[in-house]
């Protein structure tokens, strides 16, 4: 049993070494079991013979506790079968495996022959090679002479065809000279030009060199003449300059001799111009002042009708007008320069810029000679041009000078687009802006001097009717009756003189607008500059020519109260007197009027701030007050030197009792009867309080009754002085004080109480200052009385000229040395008669 | 000034003549002349006190007549002129005269101030500058910081220059000026110029101011229509020797360069509410312009 049990253990020992043996061959070849299938899994069972995870040990006791002895012998040979089986397999095996191993140690040993074989044969060849590459070396080595031989030949042939090239050069340049082959004469020079200047050290070279020298400068020689006389055509030219250039002639002084060429043809362009400027130098002085005289004529009939006259004025000092002058400059200068300037780039700039030459900066040069060269002579071009428009002083045909003007401005355009970075067109639109504002100013110059012989017209107008009664007014005792005279002789002319006066200015106006407006029309080319949009439309057209007429108006109006006005009559007072209507209607609608009209007409978009309306309406108002209260001053003045006179030169102590109202007492109301009628024709009636039902009759009989006769009652008792004073005082404290020189309001009425105001007033003073006997006091009561049955209806408040006229009556009682009222019955009576 | 309430001082009369004593150093003194018809006219001195704000006066009679101008002189605080009319035979002249105050009436008046409207002492005449040859005196004029010694006065269209002789009771013509000119051409008012060693003078007659020099008694610079209506009066500018103020009864004060008259320097409308009557007048030491008008409903001083 021991021993069975020992044989399966070593059986079994051995057929798990079998086990890992074949596990390791076929690990070996990499093959899998054929006896089993892949798919199942390899057993774990430990019980397994044949799986990897059998366990002998468990094996046999499983073994031993499962099978009987039968089985277990049999199991046993069984087992023995498989091992011998399984032994029997491995021999095989390995001697099959032992096969192939000699077989393949043969095959190595041979190769090892083989190889041996090889490497004698390589030897043998490299061998064989060392001997071509020496023979080879020997072989090239004999050729090396002859071959430097060849190459030498070979170089002594082409500086042979060199040489010959060059011997030949003087004669083919001279023939490309006869032929005027300039051009390929060039090319054979240049091509030849190095070598001789490397060679010049040799006299046969030195030679040729000389040759070709003498020859190349005969032709440059040729060329410059041909260059210099110009008359070849553009291409010739071009061509000219091109060898020129490639004959190294210096760029510069080719640019300055072209230009210096064309600068003598344009010079006698403009001086022809400028000989159309001063044909007449010494008459043009003369005919300027002329012109400038008649130049305020001018304007008087409207531009289109004055045409025939002005058309003589336009062009005072030149045969030509101004349009055909520009005309000229233009098609002459204008368009030579434009020409010069177009071959001049073709030649310096745009040639110079492909070839070779670009690189020598020839085109900046170039580009600044030509830049300086047109400036130069624009300048020029636009002084005469200037000079020519400064001569444009008759503001007759606008339409002239701004044809004339955008031809000038457009012909400019061309030389733009030629040079586009120079300042010529700049410089061309500030000459037409210049001539635009000076033509402007000339435009205000002409309107404000109309409106000064506007003036003097209606001066005239307003003293040729007053001719046939100036002896009479002289007569009649007055000093200054210039006003109420002429008033009164042309009573139905004042409004006509106002609305023509008015009507012509403003048509003036107009036609101005519409001869500036010709700057802006669509049309014209500098019209769509942003100074002709803007800046002169609203500075220029509205500021600097409609409200300066404006402010010019109503400051020569104002001028008349300042300047004239202490100097006594020297602007007739008819004259303030329309000019203050005038002013006032400005103010009222005319000025808003003009300055819609300019608006729409010239589309003023103000981007500078511009007056407003109201600031002018303002001043003319202001200039028509001051008219007016300088009228009312002026004719208040004339009256009281009537007064004045009167009361001055009167002896009133001595003087016979009166029988009559003085004769100086009817001028005047006479004469305030005729300032009435004036004024009512240029002012409305006004408002007056309303008049007691006898305004006339209203006598002093209640003021003598009573305070003045209480005055001098208590005057007679020499202990009470003061009183009198006193109730004088205390009345005057009471009664309204009245304003002399107060601003008037613009209706008649006012206007009339002021002049009364103040002529009474004087009368007052003027009594005051005298000394009066019993009939001086009672002719000053006649006079008064009569004032009051005749003043009261001019004034607004009638109470007004009878305090006045009571003060004075007042007044001469206090300076009467026997104060002995007369009669109110007895003054009535004497009024009546007068 | 402003600070004060004003000082009124009223008159029993109607005055138009008016000047300050400028021989009176200690004081603020005013003298006015009334002018009256019918009673005996009187000389009213007037201090005013500027510490306390009052007023003193004194009264002293002129029989001679109504006062149409009135001058102190410049080295004698008791001796004044006046120009008066006076009415004898139904005719009316005017003269002008040289008076002393009587020496004791201020110490009068002190004593009974009650009194001295009852019985104002009398001026005494001490001689008269009539000249019958040479018109009716408008205005007499000191020589201005004189010795008291000259005076000029203006009589219809004369100027006249004299001399005072004999503490001043002896007056004789040493020169004289005559306005020549189309029409009756009178003087209105005058000046007597400080500056220039007092050898200027200034006139106004009608709308025209006139300069003259005294040394050889002719015109030396005329303002044609000075005024749109009489000039009333005129003065210097005690400061400044060529500027010249005047005012007229268009209502304006103008001021002057009398080296270029062809226009005002300035020109003032400041009484545009009243009628003008001004008496131009500047006080020596200040520089204030009073213009005043004779409707006594009120004066104004102009400050500048």
């Amino acid at each position: 049993m021991d021993g069975e049990a020992d044989g399966s253990v070593t059986v079994s020992e051995d057929s798990g070494r079998r086990r890992r043996v074949h596990g390791m061959l076929k690990l070996y070849y990499g093959l899998n079991e054929e006896g089993k299938t892949p798919e199942q899994p390899e057993s774990l069972d430990p019980c397994d013979i044949n799986g990897p995870h059998f366990d002998p040990e468990l094996y046999l006791n499983k073994l031993r506790r499962e099978c009987s002895l039968a089985e277990l012998m049999d199991q046993e040979t069984c087992m023995v079968k498989q091992i011998r089986s399984l032994d029997s397999d491995m021999q095989t095996l390995v001697y099959e495996n032992y096969n192939k191993f000699i077989s393949a140690t043969d095959t190595i040993r041979k190769m090892k022959n083989d190889f041996k074989k090889m490497e004698d044969e390589m030897d043998c060849l490299s061998a064989n090679m060392a001997a071509i590459t020496d023979f080879s070396a020997r072989i090239s080595g004999t050729l090396q002479d002859q071959h430097t031989q060849i190459t030498k030949l070979s170089g002594v042939h082409t500086l042979l065809r060199k040489l010959q090239f060059l011997f030949e050069l003087p004669a083919r340049l001279n023939k490309c000279l006869e032929l005027q082959a300039y051009a390929q004469a060039v090319s054979s020079h240049r091509r030849a030009r190095c070598v001789l200047q490397q060679y010049s050290h040799l006299p046969s070279f030195k030679g040729i060199q000389d040759d070709c020298h003498a020859i190349m400068d005969k032709l440059a020689q040729e060329l410059r003449q041909k260059f210099r006389d110009g008359g070849s055509s553009a291409k010739d030219l071009s061509e000219c300059v091109e060898l020129l250039l490639q004959l190294d002639e210096p760029a510069e002084e080719l640019c300055d001799k072209f230009l210096s060429h064309a600068r003598s043809r344009l010079e006698s362009d403009l001086q022809g111009l400028e000989a159309e400027i001063r044909p007449y130098p010494s008459t043009s002085a003369l005919k300027d002042a002329s012109a400038r005289r008649s130049s305020s004529a001018a304007p008087v009939g409207s531009p289109t009708d004055g045409s025939p006259k002005t058309s003589s004025l336009s062009s005072p000092s030149s045969n030509t007008d101004i349009l055909e002058f520009i005309d000229r400059g233009c098609n002459e200068f204008v368009s030579s320069l434009c020409l010069v300037i177009t071959s001049y780039q073709e030649l310096f700039i745009n040639h110079a810029q492909t070839g070779e030459l670009a690189s020598k900066n020839i085109p900046q040069m170039a580009n600044g000679k030509l830049h300086a060269f047109v400036d130069d002579l624009a300048a020029r071009y636009f002084s005469l041009v200037e000079r020519r428009i400064q001569e444009e002083k008759g503001v007759g045909d606008n339409s002239l000078l701004v044809r004339a003007l955008d031809r000038f401005h457009r012909r400019l355009q061309a030389v733009a687009k030629l040079l586009p970075g120079s300042a010529v067109p700049n410089q061309g639109t500030e000459i037409v802006i210049r001539a635009a504002t000076e033509r402007v100013k000339q435009y205000l110059c002409a309107l404000q001097s109309f409106y000064m012989d506007s003036l003097t017209d209606v001066r005239q107008a307003l003293a040729t009717p007053r001719l046939s009664v100036a002896g009479a007014s002289v007569a009649g005792g007055g000093a200054l009756l210039g006003g109420p005279a002429s008033g009164r002789d042309a009573p139905t002319s004042l409004p006509e003189l106002l609305s023509s006066l008015s009507a012509s200015i403003l048509n003036q106006i107009k036609s101005v607008l519409a001869s500036v407006h010709l700057f802006t029309a669509k049309d014209i080319t500098f019209s769509n500059k942003p100074y002709f949009k803007g800046e002169f439309c609203s500075q220029g057209v509205r500021e600097s020519l409609v409200v300066s007429f404006i402010k010019f108006l109503c400051q020569s109006s104002r001028q008349f109260c300042e300047s004239a006005g202490d100097k006594g009559g020297s602007t007739p007072p008819a004259l303030l007197l329309l000019l203050s209507r005038l002013c006032l209607d400005y103010e009222t609608s005319t000025i808003s009027y003009i300055l819609t009209l300019t608006d729409e007409q010239f589309l003023v978009q103000h981007h500078s701030p511009v007056t407003p309306v109201t600031s002018l309406c303002a001043e003319a108002r202001e200039a028509a007050q001051k008219l007016l209260n300088h009228y009312v001053k002026v004719q208040g003045l004339i009256i009281s030197q009537m007064l004045r006179k009167s009361v001055e030169t009167r002896d009133w102590v001595n003087t016979i009792e009166p029988r009559n109202v003085r004769a100086v007492m009817k001028r005047v109301v006479e004469d305030t009867t005729s300032i009435d009628v004036q004024v009512g024709l240029l002012y409305e009636e006004g408002v007056r309080k309303a008049h007691s039902s006898d305004s006339s009759k209203r006598t002093f009989s209640v003021y003598s009754s009573s305070r003045q006769q209480a005055r001098y009652a208590a005057s007679y008792t020499p202990s009470a002085p003061m009183d009198t004073n006193l109730l004088s005082n205390i009345h005057k404290l009471f009664s309204e004080r009245i304003d002399i020189f107060s601003s008037v309001e613009f209706n008649k009425v006012s206007v009339m109480t002021g002049i009364i105001k103040i002529s009474l007033k004087t009368f007052l003073e003027c009594v005051r200052l005298r000394t009066f006997g019993r009939y001086g006091l009672q002719q000053i009561q006649v006079d008064c009385h009569y004032l009051q049955m005749y003043l009261w209806r001019f004034v607004s408040d009638e109470n007004l000229v009878h305090f006045l006229l009571d003060e004075i009556v007042g007044s001469s009682a206090h300076r009467c040395l026997d104060p002995a009222p007369m009669e109110q019955s007895v003054i009535e009576v004497i009024c009546e008669r007068g | 000034m402003e600070d004060d309430a004003p000082v009124i001082y009223g008159l029993e009369f109607q005055a138009r003549a008016l000047t300050a004593q400028t021989a009176e150093t200690d004081a603020i003194r005013f003298l006015v002349g009334t002018q009256s018809l019918k009673f005996d006219n009187q000389i009213h001195i007037i201090d005013f006190d500027d510490e306390n704000n009052i007023i003193n006066k004194n009264v002293l009679l002129h029989q001679a007549g109504e006062i149409w101008h009135i001058g102190a002189s410049p080295a004698d605080k008791a001796v004044l002129t006046t120009c008066y009319n006076k009415t004898s035979d139904s005719r009316l002249v005017s003269c002008a005269a040289v008076w002393r105050m009587p020496s004791d009436w201020e110490t009068g008046s002190h004593e009974s101030p009650d009194d001295s409207a009852h019985n104002p002492q009398t001026l005494e005449l001490l001689c008269r500058l009539d000249d019958s040859a040479h018109g009716n005196a408008a205005c007499v004029l000191w020589e201005p910081m004189g010795d008291g010694k000259r005076v000029i006065s203006l009589a219809d269209n004369n100027a006249l220059l004299w001399d005072l002789q004999e503490s001043s009771t002896q007056a004789t013509v040493s020169s004289t000026a005559t306005l020549e000119g189309k029409g009756q051409l009178k003087f209105t008012a005058g000046k007597w110029s400080p500056h220039h060693n007092c050898s200027q003078l200034a006139t106004a007659n009608d709308t025209a101011i006139r300069g003259w020099d005294l040394r050889t008694m002719s015109q030396i610079y005329c303002i044609e229509n000075a005024h749109g209506q009489l000039v009333r009066d005129l003065d210097f500018n005690p400061n400044r020797q060529y500027y010249l103020a005047s005012c007229g009864d268009d209502c304006k004060v103008k001021f002057w360069d009398v080296r270029n008259v062809q226009e005002p320097i300035k020109t003032l409308e400041e009484h545009s509410h009243w009628w003008v009557d001004p008496e131009g007048f500047t006080f020596p030491h200040t520089k204030l312009q009073w213009s005043s008008h004779a409707d006594s409903s009120g004066s104004s001083l102009l400050r500048f």
